[in-house]
């Protein structure tokens, strides 16, 4: 390798890589933030894909991306944008443009930027750099098709498949331009396609072809030089929030010794829990795809009442028919998880894009007083802990639990330290016994005020259990009017007394602090990353992020009082903040909210916090 | 493992008051139901009675096992929850004409065509009783109701056809009143290994009485109804003298000794032929033009999902090297931080 002429160094990079949804894109970046995280790199990505599927080629529509975000010290967001942008073809660099840092590289390949292309992605002239105003950028015009076809042509593959290796070319410029081993990569492609030598053989040849283009280059481009991230020791793994939510349900299920049980309808972004507990029989996992989300919950309901540990999975719409059976769940007291991987919204709204939609429709959606518990995950790894701590809640507790994630969250990955499962508590199933006098299918636990499970099998406990009221003291079939009332007070007593078995809210920053940052679930790594930058340039800010809503923590109020100036920021249009207006009367909050589909950026939220605190 | 118990019908019964009117015909599948699983060696432990919403779903309340009454059409779908999570427990889904065909609809069919293993009774007395008096999806064209004061112009279901239809291995049919018979065919339906549908024809006395009278009252149902046997002659009528017989593709309600009908004329019921063509035409048939069929319809011997469940775990339990979750996070692409 050649003297490089230009070196940055720099303590974080965003790498954007962006093309064609055939363009292979998706595999490209998780190629690269596997061999990134290798390297020692901390990493957060985020997928962008359109939600067609085969959305008309060379158009903005069809355009997807893979965000990368690696640096020398943590990073807890995908980054706003990005410093190296990959474009295949005119559409991607149309679509992407926008989200460049000044001075930033961007690598296209010009043998797409034909007419043809140019006009589908919208372009009028023939000069998209200058027509974008892009002339300050560091633009790397790479003939990547043209040495693709070239370094192929004589392995008797066919047009298509040549073409199909564009992205390795792609891929190992980019690896040269961080100086990255290729190692890892020419592991994967050997092992992924195992049974089709030829097409390894392409791909690897191509993506050496791609490293040694950058090589020739180097006199014109500067590369970059990221050293490795002082992290903990341990193994790691690079995992998505879908992934680590359905891991959770399975450490659960160990940790409670119950068979776990999905019923669910596949939903984006939700799908992905689904198709990853179904490959799971090998734990034992039974998944049952039913005919739809009202069939998904209510079989769920049966699985729980006959005794497993029992999850439902969904986004927003599915959501919306489930109401009627989470009733159903709050009623009967039985523990189910439902999960939310929220999307916008309303209606069909944007399947493949995050947004904090469902906070209300979690907590009130449904007929009648029905008070469920509603956790949030916040970043990617830990969808896991909140997926095991919501099945643990629900099963000690009797009690139907929401977990809120997002298609951020859900699609995003970060690598993750893998847990010690032995630091994981026990999860305490509250079943009948056969010594227990005097057993009603109501009575409850003096402390908890929960019911004990009693699942059909079990001799001496057969009774009846149903969607009407039931008597406070027999379970039998109730309408009398103070017993209703004193049921729903019981329901909710219960679900408020969840609040002396989670954490407490911890503060990051300090009290005297001039402005408090606000935020729950999936806006975490942006809210962290502004309150860090504005700490780091003297501010004095703190931060309050949320995963448990309801009950809430029971520090809340105590925290909340002692600050007078507060945003709460929401991908939403102040659900969050209507609720704690709610819950603390004459508490007064201003509110920072974004539903454009898309996290925040921390620019924005930065400068919306520098001018609150000059007012 | 379920277990083997001797007990009385009157065990079955639970300490509930039995709210039904007093005439109704619900009161007569309960003791059936009850009779059956005396007889099925049941233990009440063991026992899982599933219902949806309506008159008829008040079911699980009156037996002494374990029971859920859940909601308006999602009986089906919570009984396979039950089914899947212990597949050991005899798993009885009760509901109704607009529990199962309407609000329910899509459960219903979707149950059957997985073949999960749970008895269905479909108590079909062809109105919204719960509601009081609103025509259901078997209520017959023309019917007149509160919701169709001028008459449905609306086609009915036929339970037999929607459950044939699909994909259904096991249906029978059976009349409140007709207790012996009822027994029967319960106990055949829980011994089928996948869905079955007993349809029992129900007289609702409020809303909908006689709905069924013109084929079930005493001195009719003899020549309006035939009760089908495995393996024996289609032979019906107070005097033994009809019988049903093919004509080509159609069937024929035919009197043996008429036209030069002989017995051997007439068709042996085969409930275990996969082929669903005849099945068909017999569950499709109806007074005047042919005697209802009761008994069971159809019964063909199939896989059932939660056999098949269950197989499919155990079996890539036993090829797969992922044990635990611990093996299963340490599964693939993992590198260490030294
Ligand atoms: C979601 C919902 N919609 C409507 C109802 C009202 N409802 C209760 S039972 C019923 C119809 C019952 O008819 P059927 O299933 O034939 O049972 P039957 O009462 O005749 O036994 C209706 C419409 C309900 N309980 N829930
Ligand atoms: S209304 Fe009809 S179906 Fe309901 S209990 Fe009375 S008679 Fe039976
Ligand atoms: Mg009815």
């Amino acid at each position: 390798m050649g003297k490089r002429s230009k070196v940055i160094e720099k303590d974080e990079v965003v790498v954007r890589f962006s093309g064609d949804s055939g363009d292979g894109m998706q595999l490209t970046g998780t190629l690269f933030s596997y061999t990134s995280a290798i390297f020692g790199n901390d990493i957060s990505t985020f997928p962008d894909y359109p939600s067609e599927i085969r959305a008309p080629q060379g158009t903005i529509g069809g355009v997807s991306g893979f965000q990368v975000h690696f640096g020398h010290s943590e990073v807890y967001t995908p980054g706003d944008y990005a410093d190296v942008l990959v474009a295949m073809n005119p559409a991607a660099l149309k679509a992407n443009s926008k989200w460049m840092k000044p001075g930033g590289t961007i690598i296209i390949d010009v043998d797409s930027f034909d007419e043809k292309n140019l006009r589908k992605a919208g372009y009028k002239t023939d000069d998209p750099i200058t027509e974008d105003k892009l002339g300050d950028f560091n633009i790397i015009k790479a003939p990547i098709t043209a040495l693709t076809k070239e370094s192929l042509k004589d392995m008797g593959l066919d047009n298509k498949s040549i073409l199909r290796s564009k992205n390795m070319f792609a891929l190992g410029l980019v690896y040269w331009l961080f100086n990255r081993p290729l190692d890892n990569t020419k592991e994967y492609i050997t092992k992924k396609f195992k049974k089709k030598p030829i097409v390894v053989e392409a791909n690897l040849k191509v993506l050496e072809e791609g490293y040694n283009y950058g090589s020739i280059i180097q006199a014109l481009t500067p590369s970059y030089q990221i050293s490795p991230a002082d992290i903990e020791k341990g193994f790691y793994r690079n995992i998505n929030g879908n992934t680590a939510t359905a891991w959770g349900f399975i450490a659960a299920s160990e940790k409670s010794g119950l068979e776990l049980f999905l019923g669910s309808y596949p939903i984006t972004p939700a799908t992905d829990i689904m198709q990853e507990l179904s490959a799971r029989k090998d734990l034992g996992v039974k998944v049952f795809q039913a005919e739809d989300e009202i069939a998904g919950i209510t079989s769920t309901i049966g699985a729980s009442f006959a005794g497993d540990l029992a999850i439902t999975s969904t986004s927003g719409p599915g959501l919306a028919l489930k109401g009627e059976a989470i009733g159903l769940a709050v009623i009967a007291e039985l523990p189910i998880v439902i999960v939310d991987v929220q999307r916008g919204g309303p209606s069909t709204g944007l399947p493949t894009k995050t947004e904090q939609s469902d906070l209300m429709q979690a907590l009130y959606g449904r007929n009648g007083e029905s008070p469920v518990v509603v956790v949030a995950a916040s970043t990617p790894t830990n969808c896991f802990d909140y997926a095991f701590y919501a099945s643990k809640i629900a099963v000690e507790h009797m009690t139907p639990v929401i977990l809120l994630t997002d298609g951020f969250l859900g699609n995003g990955t970060q690598p993750w330290k893998l847990p010690d499962m032995d630091e994981f508590p026990k999860i305490d199933v509250p079943m009948v016994d056969r010594n227990m006098k005097d057993w009603e299918p109501y009575l409850r636990d003096p402390e908890k005020l929960s019911r004990y499970w009693a699942i059909p099998g079990t001799p001496g406990f057969a009774h009846r259990i149903g969607g009407l009221e039931k008597d406070y003291k027999t379970g039998a079939v109730s309408h009398d009017p103070l017993n209703h009332q004193k049921m729903t007070d019981v329901r909710q007593a219960k679900v408020d007394k969840i609040a002396d078995y989670i954490p407490e809210l911890e503060l990051i920053g300090e009290e005297d602090a001039d402005l408090l940052i606000i935020g729950w679930g999936g806006t975490f790594g942006h809210l962290y990353t502004a309150y860090e930058e504005m700490t780091n340039e003297g501010y004095n800010v703190a931060l309050l992020h949320f995963n448990y809503i309801n009950p809430l923590p029971k520090n809340a109020f105590d925290i909340l009082s002692k600050f007078d100036k507060k945003v709460v920021c929401e991908l939403n249009m102040g659900q969050f903040v209507g609720y704690l207006r709610m819950k603390f009367e004459g508490m007064s909050f201003t509110q920072y909210n974004k539903v454009q589909g898309l996290p925040f950026t921390v620019n924005e939220l930065k400068e919306h916090f520098k001018k609150l605190l000059e007012e | 493992m379920s277990g083997v118990c001797k007990l009385k019908f009157t065990d079955f019964k639970s300490d509930q008051g039995v709210r039904w009117c007093a005439g109704c015909g619900d009161h007569a599948i309960l003791n059936s139901v009850q009779k059956a699983m005396a007889e099925l060696e049941y233990c009440k432990d063991d026992v899982a009675v599933i219902s949806g919403i309506g008159c008829s779903s008040r079911f699980p309340y009156y037996m002494d096992t374990y029971g859920f009454h859940t909601l308006h059409g999602r009986g089906a779908a919570v009984a396979s929850g039950v089914k899947l999570a212990n597949t050991d427990l005899h798993v009885w889904d009760i509901t109704g004409d607009g529990d199962a065909l309407a609000i329910g609809g899509n459960h219903f069919i979707h149950l059957i065509r997985r073949n999960i293993d749970i008895n269905v009774i479909l108590f079909n007395n062809k109105i919204y009783g719960l509601t009081k008096g609103q025509y259901s999806p078997t209520s017959k064209r023309g019917f007149i109701s509160k919701t169709s004061p001028y008459g449905t112009i609306e086609s009915p279901f036929r339970p037999g056809e929607l459950c044939i239809g699909a994909r259904g291995q096991f249906f029978a049919r059976t009349v409140d009143k007709e207790l012996k018979l009822s027994v029967e065919v319960f106990k055949e339906s829980a011994k089928h290994k996948g869905t079955s549908i007993v349809e029992v024809l129900q007289n609702c006395v409020i809303f909908n009485d006689k709905v069924h009278a013109e084929i079930t009252d005493k001195e009719y149902k003899e020549d309006r109804t035939i009760v089908l046997r495995h393996g024996e002659k289609m032979i019906f009528g107070k005097e033994r003298n009809k019988g049903l017989m093919l004509d080509g593709m159609t069937l024929k309600a035919v009197t043996i000794g008429e036209n030069g009908i002989t017995e051997d004329d007439i068709l042996v019921h085969d409930e275990k032929t996969d082929d669903i063509s005849l099945h068909l035409k017999l569950a499709d048939m109806e007074y005047p033009n042919y005697p209802v069929a009761l008994g069971v319809i159809r019964n063909v011997e199939s896989k059932a999902y939660d056999y098949c469940m269950e197989k499919q775990i155990r079996e890539i339990k036993e090829k797969s090297s992922i044990k635990s979750l611990k093996d299963l996070l340490y599964s693939g692409d993992v590198w260490e931080v030294k």
